[in-house]
């Protein structure tokens, strides 16, 4: 089996009587596969499914996926009593490993933060904290990073340097992006999917080397059909 | 400020009441009078309070020792929890007025009698708001556990433990304030010592002056136990 292969999901998922997808055939490629879809189609559930983490609905079928994962949700999850670099190092210390101080600073210099090792949470900017979460979620050394809408609750501005950041250092692993947003899909996908009826459609990306110019020419065309593509999601 | 203005005005109408109206200092003695008893009693008063304050004391640190236990062990263990919550909520139906002449008889007129009340009276907020508080953990922060796959007593130290020292420190405020209840109850059904056997004492006497002197003490330490206590955890950012 190819590395490549190593991440799919496959099956039948349900809240209650309601189907949220069956039959399903999901490879996850390497590079940035963009999940786009109306809410409550079930985007969240499929990433919380690949992360396995509690969803609530009812599945059936099988899960391929690395051992650890690298995750992000829109909220950051930062602990309010714990020192930056202690949040960083979390997942170690929950699974009572020797924590990598050196690894952990390092990550926090990359993504811009170098010397705030020892602020607490409360003192960070909103963007400053999505750059702790992204250092938390580099800290697992791993293929597979899962992002649930991370830079939705980010202004315009912090928004756009936070995906370019994200992209930069999660360079080489499959990515998998649950958004609602689809300048950002378009901006980072090298794949597109999208969640309708149950079914997983491909869409269009983009070619060339992500992340795109939003001021592009090609870029406003592609926009134009990707979104009347999902004006026309019942 | 302004609370220390209205205490000063409330304190002057009540020593304008006692000078107009000429009501005995037996019945109520103005606050002149109380603060004479309390100058020639300071010994005494001091005394009674030093027995008072330990016996707070020790049972605040007791129950709040016991508390803790409570809450972590029914944390950390399902069958703790199991067997223990009908019992927490059993112990708290009983009234403690009512066992302190039980435990007076039990372990005798000393200090051990009145730190057991206060034990009763504290243990029970402590256990349950720091209880609920590790349970109250958010959804969101419990999936970082389980993405790492943490060890129950790893996410309880991390994640569970720091959410719910808030709650932790709301109790314990409410436990200070509560302490010197217990303890003045436990003296007042049998004791040789402490503000409340003072009260009872002075009271039997007539020296309501007195009496007042040692409800001022008392109101006076709760007051500066309260603000430790307030200080302690404030310095803990709590």
């Amino acid at each position: 089996m190819t590395e490549a292969a190593a991440i799919g999901l496959q099956g039948f998922a349900a809240f209650g009587n309601t189907t949220l997808f069956s039959g399903l055939h999901f490879e996850v490629q390497p590079g940035w596969t963009c999940l786009l879809g109306a809410s409550g189609v079930g985007k969240t559930t499929l990433l919380r499914l690949f992360a396995g983490l509690p969803t609530g609905a009812t599945f059936d079928g099988s899960i391929r996926r690395p051992e650890h994962l690298a995750y992000m949700a829109q909220d950051d999850l930062l602990q309010a009593r714990l020192s930056v670099l202690n949040n960083v190092l979390l997942g170690q210390h929950l699974r009572g490993e020797k924590p990598d101080m050196a690894r952990a600073s390092q990550l926090l210099k990359s993504v811009g933060l170098e010397g705030m090792e020892k602020r607490r949470p409360a003192t960070l900017s909103g963007g400053q904290r999505q750059r702790v979460a992204l250092a938390r979620a580099l800290m697992e050394d791993t293929k597979f990073a899962l992002l649930d809408e991370p830079f939705s609750a980010l202004d315009t501005a912090n928004r756009e340097k936070m995906q370019d950041l994200a992209f930069e250092c999660l360079k080489g692993r499959h990515v998998l992006l649950v958004t609602h947003d689809p300048v950002e899909a378009l901006r980072l996908g090298a794949h597109i999917k999208l969640l309708e009826a149950g079914k997983l459609n491909d869409l269009s990306a983009l070619r060339g080397k992500a992340p795109h110019n939003t001021h592009s020419k090609q870029f406003a065309t592609a926009y134009r059909e990707l979104v009347s593509r999902l004006a026309g999601i019942k | 400020m302004r609370a220390l203005v209205v205490t000063g005005l409330i304190i002057a109408l009540w020593q304008l009441l006692v000078s107009v109206s000429g009501v005995p200092v037996f019945i109520l003695p103005g606050p002149l009078s109380v603060l004479q008893a309390s100058r020639e009693n300071f010994s005494l008063l001091g005394l009674h309070a030093i027995y008072t304050m330990a016996e707070i004391v020790l049972g605040l640190i007791a129950g709040a020792l016991i508390g803790i236990f409570c809450a972590v062990g029914m944390s950390l263990s399902d069958f703790f929890a199991r067997s223990l919550r009908p019992l927490l909520s059993f112990s708290q139906a009983i009234p403690v007025f009512a066992l302190a002449p039980i435990l007076t008889l039990w372990l005798g007129y000393g200090l051990a009698s009145k730190i057991v009340v206060v034990v009763l009276i504290v243990f029970f907020p402590i256990a349950s708001a720091f209880y609920d508080g590790l349970q109250a953990t958010p959804e969101g922060t419990l999936d970082l556990a389980r993405l790492a796959k943490a060890r129950r007593w790893k996410t309880f130290l991390w994640l569970r433990m720091p959410h719910a020292l808030p709650s932790l420190g709301a109790a314990l405020r409410i436990a200070a304030v509560y302490a010197p209840l217990g303890a003045v109850t436990g003296e007042w059904v049998g004791a040789s010592h402490g503000l409340g056997y003072l009260m009872l004492l002075a009271n039997g006497r007539m020296k309501t002056d007195l009496m007042f002197a040692a409800v001022a003490v008392l109101t006076l330490l709760t007051i500066a136990l309260r603000t430790l206590v307030d200080w302690g955890l404030k310095r803990q950012a709590l």
